[in-house]
This record gives structure tokens, C-alpha cells and sequence, in this order.
């Protein structure tokens, strides 16, 4: 049971820094939320020590003079806590305003604009390309290349939901019938968690996602890929793993591009291999987790859209080999 | 004291009797073959009768998979033929006219099918707990559900331009 | 003076005792019915005060027993104990009665009893209208519990943000049932709030001019005035809600031209003020206790009224840091961010105040002090993670996050369920007539101190780590698992806590020491009456001379009052003189009839349009019976 209060100074730490993912901050706008924390903090915890001290002092000590409810001295120390407080209110509404206006600064001409549909529960991503043939379309994972801002356009198919990776921003509300802004600036290559933050019904617990930086020419590699269609199969059994998918309930509901599956109410497996976790960020992505998610994926998540299945063996293994070949 | 436990028993009774209309399956079990058995056309079989099929339908008046059957229908594209249950392309769903049978399990039998002239065969498509409550949603369309029972689920359309759905 | 007649003027503590002949003629004239009758129509305010506090504490155990289940389901990640619909409504019902349920009416229910014999009254004017007001909350209640029992609680968050609240996302009558009991406990409180207001202001004691209201008047004051305000917003915005779910209206659909952020502005309209008027009253207790132990008036009279004023009024002024995530322009969001810091001041200049008062004092560390003490502590770490959130990129990270449940009962549990339970401490002899047992008390406060920040500063760290709110399991790599567990077994200690406070009243309802009528040694009017206090409070009605009314030398009293009417004495609002005197209603069983067919009309209009209109017909009736009959006692 491991209890580090955090109104002590010796936070600042950086062992203590790497297990709040608000304060392991790799971007310029997380990293200025942490620092207007600390200072709040610092100040808060110092008013606060301070009042509990008097609180302390007035306890244990004795009158000596008469009391009276409008004593001058008193009256006097009254006024002062009061404006004390006021002056620190204000030192801390400033930077609270200062620190505002540096986390939603527009990003400017050279932004990567990403568009963000919110579903239950899972996220759909899309990178608008400079003609609609060119827009990539994903799910639950964002690559975004570092150094240069994203800017996010949000919205939702359904009820709200929030988007937020503490690690890089705060967070912003995917509204139906709105289309918010939100925008970040990765420092450094990496993986960093995301979880929906406004409660949006059964499964709002499992509804995380994924946010990868990488340097441009990777990014730039990566988006390309994903423009593509899907890989051929290769091998008998990839073969028959497609064949299952296109009779199977699947084309209902999922897009795999190049193949004829155009359904557009789940996830884009186009590329799916190449996700490293599924189902919203709840399993890792790997054969087993992606076979069982197929077969019965409200044991997982319970509520979820996606239906129990019933494939014969043959027929699964076949399809999740299809599936991994997705890169 | 009295009053105490009186309420206490009806509170247990009202929990016992449950309400059918709130109740949610959260995990329906998977269907028990690939592809569903072929429901008869006809009445017509060898040997003597065989008891009738149960072809209730499990949802009916659950308000959970009406509303689910509304996503379904909107989903599967149903609205594509049928329209809002004024029908267009396909025959029209909220009337009193059904061609090949009202009874929710002639319902079910048809979109299991299909049926001449357009009607796909949803077999092995869509899971037999969501036909039914697409069955469920299209019974909430009659006409003649009367005054006095309970609204089916409202159309919202919620996106107003900005969602992405529904393509 | 014959012994007899001695004895009792201790009892009343300085009030003169009357005659035989005055106190049983008295007795006669504000007697209860007897019987099951007695218990349907009382308008008795004690009777009335005394039922929403126990009401309003059975439903707390409900909500904590769903706090419990919450905390079981947190305590691993992936726990199977509660599914996914349970759990939400069960985190639903959670919020709904706590807010709904208990916070607000447990402190009616106390402003009810004490008010009135604060400032020397005999009752609360419009004693019928009151009664039907507890029968509202008491139905409501029931309504719910009774959904949810039959798997129909409502499972959309104690806010029920629409559109899932909306009838696509949000099937069958469960959030009807949440849409309805907003009207009944809100109309209740309405009641309430309209009562007290129009008692504090005209049936004061005469001399109790502006400047001598106890504190904790002034506090129910403001909270009532607040109610007045707030309510019509969130019964607007359930009653939009309502349309919309039943009758297809389009208040919150986009697609037609409304607007989701229109739920959220009208509801969190109401609901800031909402904690705001579970906080006031508290800090009207906390000077009532303070002053009491510290055997000296309240320091700063006046900083002490204009800073509750000020809160009060400043409350409406920071509904939008609720919603600092959707969007919103960023100037219009720094001015709620400038409001909910400038809130910290008049609630600062309180503290302040209490610490002047408590300073050389040495004050018996008696539970209702501990209780405060234990309010200080709390409170201070709830208003400062309150000041964090205010800001508005640090509300962008720790927004619907753990860390927002650590600050909500840090500031609702620790700036009012402590206060509270050491006001009921502090006047459970006046309630009952019978003393609580110290050392138990002493227990209670400390496993509760222990349990409740065990249960919830953890959560301070789970919001910084990321987990967020309304979440019915967790993933096992999260680093979540250990802090969960410390609060789960936090919430285990509570719920000993309460279970030992709840055996100290128990015991001591039937075994604690005899009170007398002010064994505190305190100022207020209330310790002027016996414990308990008869029907009609006081023999003679005092006239105060100043703040302290039982610390002056000698008390005066009203003549003139008759003994074979119900009469109250009202006087003017500033100064309190003496204007005229007004005869109230005895008991009826009007309230319950009219109570219970409009609740049956509202509970019935989930199920058919018909029951509204039937139900509005049938309750002509009884409204006819109330208007145009005075019951005689």
C-alpha cells in the first residue's frame, strides 16, 4: 500500500515525476499544466500549512487579556489572512490565465490536423489528405510525428465522450452536433496512453486508445502504408481466413479496403496487424487476445456492440491469420 | 414499525417481479451454429405434425432492444429499402399489411430469409439475438399500438453534420 | 418561588416557567392527533425537522451501501462483483441519493427544527405546506428505490448528461424515474426554503433585529434564498429533459436546433449553488458549536454575515467550471475561473474568524469540537485541490478524473457531513432529552477521520495517474491497483464509523444521561426550551437584547399571548418589533392526501399521460379542502 502524499516537496523528484502520467509529460503543453501545478500546489500547500499552524496555536493558547468579537489586533489579523489570500488568488488566476492561453494556441499553417469521430466505444480516426482518395482512415491509434503540433478536430456519432492523453495535453469533449479543437506537440518519440474521460455508458471504462510519436520520415512512411489497401494474403490459409471474413457477419460492420468489406459502423481492419492493441486499447494485439475478442468479445467488454461469434476452428484460425497479415 | 416492513415487502415483491421492460443482456451467448437452421415456408411435412416451433419473440416490449433494434435497423441499413417504416424501395413496415405474415416470428422467418423481389437473406449476417431485436423495433412501429402504451424509442438524429455515421 | 416552579425555570434556563395553568392549556392547544392519524397529519415543526433528518439518514445508508458495492467493484481491476449496468447504476443511485436525498434535505430537515426555536417562535408559518413537502421527499424516495430494486434505477450519472440520457441512448422508464424525483425533492425543498425564508423574517423574537441573528440562522438564510433560486433551473432542465424523452421536443437535439451544452449549462446552474447549499448550513453549525465551546460570541459579526452572503451570491457565478473541457471560448472561461478563486475569500475571512475565535479560548475537545477541528483539516485540503481545479489547464488535465471525486468528499464529507454530525452530537440532547456517549463519540470521529482520508486522498493520486471517473473496472497494467485498494478498504473503515455513531444514538435514546435544557452552557434561543422541547417550544416567548440572548443577565418575555389559540407573534423584518399576531393551522390530514395524489399523478405521467390528468382532477379536492378550511385544533 504504497501512500506518497503528494503535498510533500519531495515530489519534485523525478522517480516520483515517472509514475504521474500528468507530471511524465513529453509535450511543451503538458509540460506547462505540470508547471502551474507544482506552483499552485506549492502555494496552496504553504497557505495551508499555515492556517492549520494557527489553527494549532489558537487551540493551545491561553487568554490572557478580554475578548471582545471586534478586538482591534484581532480585526486587524483577520484582514491581513483576508488579504494574503486575495493576493495569492490573484498570483494564481493569472497563471492560471497565462498558462491558458499557451495550451490552446491555434498551431499555426503548418499543424497536422488529424479529425477524431467519437463512438461507443471505440475512436475513429482520420487524416484528411489533400483529395478524399488520400484520407487515411484508422481506429484507435494515432501516429503523429514529433516536433510539430497536431491539431485535433473532435466530434461524435453518438453521446459525448472526451479525449485525453495526459501525458501530452489535457483533455477536450467529442459533443455531437460540435466539432471541438484540441491541440498538442509531441517532444519526443514514443507511446503514450489515452482514455475517454466523460462518462458515455457500458464499456467508457475500456475505451482508451493509443497515441504514437515518431520522427517525420517514419510518420511520413507510416501514413503512406496506411493509405494503401489491404495486403494480399499469402499462403492457403490466409486465403481461407478471407473467404471467412467476407461470409462471415464481419463485412456488416468493418471496412477492409481492396477487398469489397465496406461496412462502416466498427473499427477499419485494414490495416489492423499493424495496431499494437485492439478493442479499444483493452488487449494487446495478438493472436490469442484477437481470437478470443472474435469469438466472444462481450466477455471482454460486456455491452459492447461487436457480437459473440461462432466460427468453426478451422474457420477462426484461418481468419486471425488473414487478420495478422493486415500490416 | 409496520409501516416499516410493509414497504420492505412490497419493495422485495417489486424487486422479484423485476422489470421486463429495464432488462439489458449485456453478453448475449454466441448463436449455436455458424448459420442458422432453415425456417419453414409451408406448413407442409412429412410424418405427423411436429409441434410448433416457439417463435416468440424474446424481446418483445424490452425497451433496451428496441432502441438497439432502432441502431440495428439504421445500422444494417434497413432504412435503405424500408425508410423510416413508410417502406419506398421495400413494402412499407408500420402499416397492416404484411405480406408474408405479421407474427413476429413470420417477421424474423423473413429477414432470416429473404424474400423475392429485393428482400436479402440475412442468414449467417446478422446474430438471431440482434434479428430479434430488430423485430422487437419494428414492432413498436404499428400503427395501431394504441394510445395508452408505452412511446417506442424517439428518432433523435443526432448528427447534425459533424458526426461521421451513417455513411 | 415553590420548588417545583425552581426546578423548571432550570430547565427553561432563564425563561420564566408560566403557571400550571399556562403550560397546560398550551399543551392542549398545540397537541398532536393520536394515533396512526397523529403521524399523517402533524404539522408540528420538530416532528417534521426530525423526520427529514432520520428520513434523510436512512437514505444516506443506502447511498453508502452503494458507495460500499462501488468500492468492492474498484478494489481489483477487472472485478466481477458488479457488471457494467449495475454498476453504472449503481454509481448513479450513488450520486442521486446523496445529493438529492440526504445532503439537501438532512440540512432542511435541521434548519426546520432549529430555526424556529432559534429565534423564538412557536412554529414555521405555513405548517400544512411543510407537511406535504416531507410527504414529496419521502414518496420520491420511495419512487426511486422501488425502480431501482425492479432494475430500473437510473444509470446516466447523478448529472445525466444528455444524449445518453436521451431516450435513444437511454431506453425504458430508468431515467424517467431520475427525471421525476428531481421534481419531488426539489418541490420539497422549495417548500422548505419559502417556510424558513418568511420565518426569518417576520416571526423573530422581538429586539432579534438583523445584527442579533444567530449565525447559523443567517447561514440558513442565504441557503434558503439559494434554493429559491437554483431549484427552477434544475426542475427547467429536467422538465426539458422529460419533454424531450416523452413527447419528442428537441431541448437537447442538434440535429433540430438544440444543443447539448444546454443541459449542461442548466443543470450545472443548479448544481453548483446545489453544493453550495449543502455547505452554507454547515458553516452556520460550526459557529453555532464554536461558540458554545469557546464560551464567547463568534468574532467578526459582521465580516461573518457578509462573507456567507457573498458566498451565497457568488455561488451562481461558477457553474461553467464544470464545463471547462467542452470547448467553450477560452476569456469566458477564465472569468469562472477569476469566480470560483474569489469564493475562496469570503469562506477564507469565515476561517479566519473561527480561528480568532477559537485563539486563547481553550476549548473542551468535546466531539462536536473534534468534529470541527476534524472540518478544518478536510475542508482545507478540499477548497485547495477546489482552487487547482479552478484553473483551468490544470481542470483540462484532472477534469472527470479521480481527483475530482477526492475534491467533491473532501469538500461535501469534510466541509459538511463532518460539521454535521458534531451539530448532531451538539444537539441531540435538545432533540431527545438525553446525553451521547462521549467516548463512543470520540471513537466514531476518529475511525471516521482515519477511514475517510484513507478512502479518499489516494484518489488525489489515481486522478494524476489518469484514471478517470465512472469507471467500472480498470486494466490490471495501469498502476492503479494499490491506491484503489487503500480506499477500498478506506470506505470499509467509514462504514465503521457510521455504524458506531449510529450506536451511540441508538444507545443513548435509551440509556444515555438525562439532559437538561442547556448542558452546553451555549447562547442560542433553542437551549432556552426543554430538551426535548413540548409542542408549543416555550412557555413564554423571549425577548432577545442581544446577540447572546442566554448569556445576558435576564431574559424577557412576550404577555399577552393567548393559550387557547394557535398564535404566532410577527414582527417587523429589519428590527423585529412587535407587528401583529397571525393563528395558524393545526394538524390536517389535508398535506398527505394532496401529497399523495400529486405523486401519484407524476409517478403514474412515466407510464401513461392519463395518470396526469386523472391525478390533476383528483387533487382539486383536497386543494379546495386546504384553502377554504382552518383547522381548528
Amino acid at each position: 500500500m504504497k501512500r506518497a502524499a503528494p503535498g510533500t516537496l519531495l515530489l519534485l523528484s523525478t522517480g516520483c515525476r515517472a509514475r504521474y502520467a500528468v507530471f511524465d509529460t513529453a509535450s511543451p503543453e503538458a509540460h506547462r499544466i505540470a508547471n502551474l501545478h507544482w506552483l499552485m500546489l506549492g502555494i496552496c500547500v504553504a497557505v495551508a500549512v499555515a492556517v492549520l499552524a494557527l489553527l494549532g496555536i489558537a487551540l493551545v493558547r491561553r487568554d490572557r487579556g478580554r475578548y471582545s468579537d471586534g478586538s482591534a489586533r484581532r480585526v486587524r489579523a483577520v484582514a491581513a489572512g483576508a488579504a494574503v489570500s486575495a493576493f495569492l488568488l490573484l498570483v494564481l488566476l493569472v497563471a492560471s490565465v497565462l498558462a491558458g492561453r499557451e495550451i490552446t494556441a491555434p498551431g499555426g499553417p503548418q499543424a497536422l490536423e488529424v479529425r477524431i469521430t467519437g463512438h461507443q466505444w471505440w475512436w475513429e480516426i482520420s487524416y484528411p489528405g489533400s483529395s478524399p482518395s488520400e484520407e487515411v482512415v484508422t481506429a484507435n491509434e494515432i501516429h503523429v510525428p514529433v516536433h510539430r503540433p497536431v491539431r485535433f478536430l473532435l466530434s461524435s456519432g453518438d453521446v459525448i465522450h472526451s479525449f485525453w492523453v495526459p501525458r501530452l495535453n489535457g483533455k477536450k469533449d467529442l459533443i455531437p452536433g460540435r466539432l471541438t479543437r484540441h491541440i498538442f506537440q509531441v517532444d519526443r518519440p514514443g507511446v503514450f496512453r489515452g482514455q475517454c474521460a466523460e462518462f458515455c455508458g457500458y464499456q467508457h471504462a475500456h475505451m482508451g486508445f493509443v497515441v504514437v510519436a515518431e520522427d517525420p520520415a517514419r510518420f511520413d512512411a507510416w501514413l503512406a502504408a496506411q493509405r494503401g489497401i489491404a495486403a494480399e494474403p499469402a499462403g492457403p490459409s490466409a486465403v481461407h481466413g478471407r473467404t471467412v471474413f467476407l461470409s462471415s457477419p464481419c463485412v456488416l460492420c468493418h471496412t477492409i479496403r481492396g477487398i469489397g468489406a465496406f461496412g462502416h459502423k466498427a473499427p477499419d481492419l485494414t490495416h489492423v496487424a499493424s495496431r499494437t492493441m485492439i478493442a479499444a486499447a483493452t488487449l494487446h494485439n495478438t493472436p490469442g487476445n484477437l481470437a478470443g475478442w472474435i469469438l466472444d468479445a462481450p466477455r471482454v467488454k460486456p455491452g459492447t456492440r461487436m457480437p459473440p461469434n461462432t466460427l468453426a476452428a478451422n474457420d477462426l484460425l484461418d481468419l486471425v491469420a488473414y487478420l495478422e497479415s493486415l500490416r | 414499525m409496520r409501516a416499516a416492513a410493509a414497504i420492505l415487502a412490497l419493495a422485495l415483491a417489486a424487486a422479484a417481479a423485476g422489470c421486463q421492460k429495464s432488462r439489458r443482456v449485456l453478453h448475449e451467448k454466441a448463436p449455436l451454429a455458424a448459420r442458422p437452421e432453415s425456417i419453414a415456408l409451408g406448413s407442409l411435412e412429412a410424418g405427423p405434425k411436429s409441434p410448433p416451433l416457439s417463435m416468440k419473440n424474446p424481446y418483445e416490449g424490452n425497451a433496451y432492444a428496441e432502441t438497439e433494434g432502432q441502431r440495428l435497423y439504421g445500422w444494417y441499413n434497413c432504412s435503405g429499402c424500408h425508410f423510416r417504416g413508410g417502406g419506398g424501395i421495400g413494402p412499407a413496415l408500420m402499416d397492416d399489411v404484411w405480406i408474408y405474415g405479421k407474427e413476429p416470428g413470420n417477421v424474423f422467418a423473413t429477414i432470416v430469409e429473404g424474400r423475392p423481389n429485393g428482400m436479402p437473406s440475412w442468414r449467417g449476417k446478422i446474430p438471431d439475438y440482434q434479428i430479434w431485436q430488430i423485430v422487437a423495433y419494428i414492432q413498436t412501429m404499428k400503427a395501431e399500438r394504441g394510445v395508452s402504451a408505452a412511446p417506442g424509442p424517439r428518432q433523435e438524429h443526432l448528427q447534425a453534420g459533424e458526426g461521421r455515421t451513417s455513411r | 418561588m415553590s420548588a417545583p416552579a425552581e426546578r423548571l425555570r432550570e430547565e427553561t434556563a432563564g425563561l420564566p416557567s408560566g403557571t400550571d395553568r399556562e403550560r397546560e392549556n398550551l399543551a392542549y392547544t398545540w397537541r398532536k392527533r393520536e394515533g396512526i392519524l397523529g403521524l399523517l397529519s402533524s404539522v408540528d415543526h420538530k416532528t417534521l425537522g426530525a423526520r427529514y433528518i432520520v428520513t434523510a439518514f436512512a437514505f444516506f445508508t443506502l447511498g453508502g451501501l452503494e458507495a460500499l458495492a462501488m468500492r468492492i467493484q474498484l478494489a481489483r481491476p477487472e472485478n466481477r462483483f458488479l457488471n457494467p449496468d449495475l454498476y453504472d447504476q449503481v454509481f448513479t443511485m450513488h450520486g442521486t441519493t446523496m445529493m438529492f436525498f440526504f445532503a439537501v434535505p438532512v440540512m432542511l430537515g435541521i434548519g426546520l427544527y432549529f430555526v424556529p426555536l432559534m429565534i423564538g417562535t412557536r412554529n414555521v408559518p405555513f405548517p400544512r405546506l411543510n407537511a406535504a413537502g416531507y410527504w414529496f421527499y419521502l414518496i420520491g424516495g420511495l419512487y426511486l428505490y422501488a425502480s431501482f430494486f425492479a432494475n430500473g434505477g437510473p444509470d446516466a450519472g447523478w448529472f445525466s448528461y444528455t444524449p445518453l440520457s436521451a431516450s435513444e441512448f437511454s431506453s425504458g422508464h430508468r431515467l424517467d424515474a431520475w427525471v421525476q424525483i428531481i421534481n419531488f425533492t426539489e418541490v420539497s425543498a422549495l417548500i422548505v426554503a419559502s417556510s424558513l425564508i418568511v420565518c426569518i423574517f417576520k416571526q423573530r423574537a422581538p429586539g432579534m433585529s438583523l445584527n442579533r441573528i444567530p449565525l447559523f440562522v443567517w447561514a440558513m438564510l442565504v441557503t434558503m434564498i439559494m434554493i429559491v433560486f437554483s431549484m427552477p433551473a434544475v426542475i427547467f432542465a429536467a422538465g426539458s429533459l422529460n419533454s424531450d424523452r416523452s413527447l419528442g421536443t428537441h431541448f437537447f437535439n442538434p440535429a433540430e436546433g438544440g444543443d447539448h451544452l444546454l443541459w449542461q449549462h442548466t443543470f450545472w446552474f443548479f448544481g453548483h449553488p446545489e453544493v453550495y447549499i449543502i455547505f452554507l448550513p454547515a458553516l452556520g453549525m460550526i459557529s453555532c458549536i464554536l461558540s458554545a465551546f469557546c464560551r464567547r460570541e463568534i468574532f467578526g459579526y459582521n465580516a461573518m454575515v457578509l462573507s456567507l452572503v457573498s458566498t451565497g451570491f457568488l455561488a451562481f457565478g461558477l457553474w461553467v467550471h464544470h464545463m471547462f473541457a467542452t470547448g467553450l471560448p477560452q476569456m469566458g472561461q477564465s472569468f469562472f475561473t477569476a469566480a470560483s478563486m474569489m469564493i475562496a475569500i469570503p469562506t477564507g475571512v469565515q476561517l479566519f474568524c473561527w480561528i480568532a475565535t477559537i485563539w486563547g479560548a481553550r476549548p473542551r475537545l468535546e466531539p462536536p469540537v473534534l468534529y470541527v477541528l476534524g472540518f478544518f483539516l478536510n475542508f482545507l485540503i478540499g477548497g485547495m485541490t477546489g482552487l487547482m481545479l479552478a484553473s483551468v489547464p490544470l481542470d483540462l488535465q484532472l477534469h472527470d478524473t479521480f481527483f475530482v471525486v477526492a475534491h467533491l468528499h473532501y469538500v461535501l464529507i469534510g466541509g459538511s457531513l463532518f460539521p454535521l454530525l458534531g451539530a448532531l452530537y451538539y444537539w441531540f440532547p435538545k432533540m431527545t432529552g438525553r446525553m451521547l456517549d462521549r467516548r463512543l463519540g470520540i471513537l466514531s470521529f476518529a475511525v471516521l477521520m482515519v477511514g475517510f482520508n484513507l478512502t479518499f486522498f489516494p484518489m488525489h493520486e489515481l486522478g494524476m495517474k489518469g484514471m478517470p471517473r465512472r469507471v467500472y473496472t480498470y486494466l490490471p497494467d495501469r498502476g492503479w491497483n494499490g491506491m484503489n485498494l487503500a480506499a477500498s478498504i478506506g470506505a470499509g473503515l467509514i462504514a465503521i464509523a457510521i455504524l458506531l455513531y449510529v450506536a451511540n444514538v441508538v444507545k443513548s435514546l435509551r440509556r444515555g444521561r438525562k439532559a437538561e435544557a442547556n448542558p452546553w452552557r451555549a447562547e442560542t434561543l433553542e437551549w432556552a426550551a426543554q430538551s426535548p422541547p413540548p409542542a408549543y417550544n416555550f412557555v413564554r416567548l423571549p425577548i432577545v437584547a442581544s446577540r447572546s440572548p442566554l448569556w445576558q443577565e435576564e431574559l424577557g418575555y412576550v404577555t399577552g399571548m393567548p393559550t387557547d389559540k394557535r398564535e404566532l407573534l410577527v414582527t417587523h423584518a429589519l428590527d423585529a418589533a412587535p407587528s401583529h399576531r397571525e393563528e395558524v393551522p393545526g394538524p390536517s390530514g389535508i398535506p398527505f392526501t394532496f401529497s399523495v395524489i400529486l405523486c401519484l399523478a407524476l409517478i403514474g405521467s412515466v407510464f401513461s399521460p392519463w395518470w396526469l390528468i386523472i391525478g390533476s382532477l383528483a387533487s382539486i379536492p383536497p386543494a379546495i379542502a386546504w384553502y377554504w378550511t382552518e383547522e381548528k385544533p
